[in-house]
């Protein structure tokens, strides 16, 4: 969908606006400007409602016992998982994985199929844009196993270099770990072709999606990944929960990640049968009313309509852009051809931490730092920067006020 | 005067962009390191000590203007003192950062640092400031890190090696 095609009929600003009590937060005096979307979401009322109803008349323990609360619980958590199955437009409710979040998501691939099948001197592929959280797991491996990481280089708009991405497969590559949208810079990278790419060579693709599922339609039939992560509070819901989506097939011959109840079909002291997918991958109680505030979360982005979402939040990224690259003395670091609604951007003399505080004094959240992507912060030699992420609640006056709150950080500093 | 005005004050946003003592001393007798992960701050303190005189000390390194200006102070305020009267005014200084000690109510030798004292309300900014004072007592105190031939620390987390080792 172009961004001229928003369908505003569905889309109302001010509505929206209205579902996000904190959005009525005042913040030194000011009324806040929340724009550290790629960090955490906020919360609309729908969703604090949904758990404040869970945890006021529905819960329990879940796949447990026959009274009715736990029956109740167990549905409710199990619909959660159909709600993201429907997400993710994946072919079966099992192939969807309750998770802490993103991180524990990638971590239970790394363990489950990782430490099976990537041996020593086999190679993992990442790209120079990976997240922490989707390169220490596989260093981890690595170190482990003796296996060799490799990774894709980027351009200085913060593109993948696609031709030497595709010149890093050999016969030793074993897997593809890649985010769907870089948090840092807001790249889109190509992951359909970079897929069907590491496929024609027989090797499996994660795609770390937190940064992609809360701000435009993911289908991982079309896409073709073999595994999806992302993480709740991202995406309008609570922290502590989040996805893996896995195909089956893969997903079956996996390792368990962690033991314990629920994951088991029968014990003795001699051997643990393990139960079946997903249930072989939830050890212990989980995070029953988080997975079911994302359920709702869901539901209520739903209703949004994530193809609005997308298109609006271009609208604000083409607005912020436009205003921040006319400011003299800064620099946006990251100007891909195909961005989510995040920009990072220096200003010439000021560090990244000062300008989080002066803006923060205007109500102003943005995050500053290396974004848990210090690889990234090395290849633009930076060693932090300032990082305004936009979310479909976001308002162009509230770009404005970012700019004058540029401007007056300059002013300072001048 | 804005909260904001309170805290960049003309002599931190002077010492910013024109750190003093800065550089490195090629026949350090001590040196250390500070890092703060969480923004990338990095300090590295080389210096001249001799019968228990700080003689000449210099840093470089990164930071945002807290860190800088405090690292700039800080050089300044130390040079030519005794190591044990250094060793109180980190203490006095950390006190003040972190809003234990009032500079205008009680003792202390903070004199022009004195301008740090609005660090205290930014609870995520009160490691910038304190940073260089870390890596000076580490610096200072280099049987702190024994396996290292060299001093380093960091303000990542709960670790606070002035309270540990004091």
């Amino acid at each position: 969908m172009k961004a001229e095609n928003l369908n505003f009929d569905r889309f109302d600003i001010g509505k929206v606006r209205a579902d996000f009590p904190i959005l009525a937060l005042q913040v030194s005096g000011k009324p806040l400007v929340y724009l550290d979307n790629a960090a955490s979401s906020q919360m609309p009322q729908a969703v604090i409602d949904r758990i404040v109803q869970y945890q006021t008349a529905e819960h329990s323990n879940i796949h447990r016992a026959v009274h009715y609360l736990s029956e109740l619980a167990t549905r409710e958590y199990e619909e959660a998982r159909v709600k993201v199955q429907h997400f993710l437009k994946a072919q079966e409710a099992r192939e969807i994985i309750f998770t802490r979040g993103t991180t524990e998501a990638i971590n239970l691939v790394m363990h489950g199929y990782g430490r099976a099948f990537i041996g020593k001197g086999d190679e993992i592929i990442l790209s120079g844009l990976e997240h922490h959280a989707n390169i220490v797991p596989w260093q981890m491996l690595a170190q482990e196993k003796g296996a060799i990481l490799r990774v894709i280089p980027m351009n200085d708009a913060g593109e993948l270099l696609i031709d030497e991405f595709e010149a890093l497969f050999n016969e030793k590559t074993k897997f593809l770990a890649l985010t769907h949208v870089s948090n840092a810079l807001g790249t889109v990278n190509p992951v359909k072709k970079m897929i069907a790419f590491a496929h024609r060579h027989g090797v499996p693709v994660l795609l770390d999606g937190a940064q992609a599922a809360p701000h435009q339609p993911v289908d991982v039939q079309d896409l073709d990944c073999d595994f999806y992560a992302f993480s709740g509070h991202k995406l309008c819901g609570p922290t502590g929960i989040g996805v893996l989506y896995g195909k089956a097939r893969l997903l079956e011959k996996m390792q368990p990640f962690q033991g314990g109840g629920d994951m088991i079909l029968s014990v003795t002291f001699e051997k643990t049968t393990y139960n079946v997918i997903p249930s072989k991958f939830e050890a212990g109680t989980p995070p029953i009313m988080a997975a079911i505030a994302l359920g709702a979360a869901i539901d209520y982005l739903n209703g949004v309509g994530l193809a609005n979402i997308e298109a609006y939040e271009k609208q604000l990224l083409d607005y912020a852009t436009g205003k921040i690259s006319a400011l003299n003395g800064v620099r946006i670091i990251g100007t891909a051809a195909k961005k989510a609604a995040v920009i990072s951007f220096e200003i010439k003399d000021v560090h990244p931490h000062d300008v989080g505080t002066i803006l923060n004094d205007d109500g102003i959240a943005i995050r500053t730092g290396h974004h848990c992507a210090q690889p990234v912060m090395q290849r633009f030699h930076v060693p932090a920067t300032a990082r305004a992420s936009f979310a479909f609640y976001n308002t162009k006056q509230e770009i404005d006020k970012l700019v004058a709150g540029i401007r007056k950080v300059q002013e300072m500093f001048s | 005067m804005s909260d904001m005005r309170q805290l960049y004050q003309e002599v931190i946003l002077d010492h910013n962009r024109k750190p003093r003592n800065f550089g490195s001393i090629l026949a350090a007798n001590r040196h250390a390191e500070g890092h703060n992960p969480l923004c990338g701050d990095h300090i590295r303190l080389t210096m001249n000590v001799s019968d228990n005189k700080i003689e000449t000390i210099a840093f470089e390194g990164e930071g945002c203007a807290i860190c800088k200006a405090s690292a700039s102070m800080m050089t300044g305020a130390v040079k030519g003192k005794l190591v044990q009267d250094a060793e109180i005014m980190i203490e006095e200084f950390r006190g003040m950062a972190t809003g234990t000690l009032d500079p205008d109510g009680q003792d202390n030798h903070l004199g022009k640092l004195k301008v740090f004292v609005g660090v205290k309300d930014l609870p995520s900014r009160v490691k910038c400031a304190i940073l260089p004072w870390h890596t000076l007592h580490a610096a200072l105190n280099p049987a702190l890190n024994p396996t290292r031939t060299e001093s380093s620390i960091s303000t990542e987390g709960e670790a606070d090696p002035v309270s540990d080792h004091a």
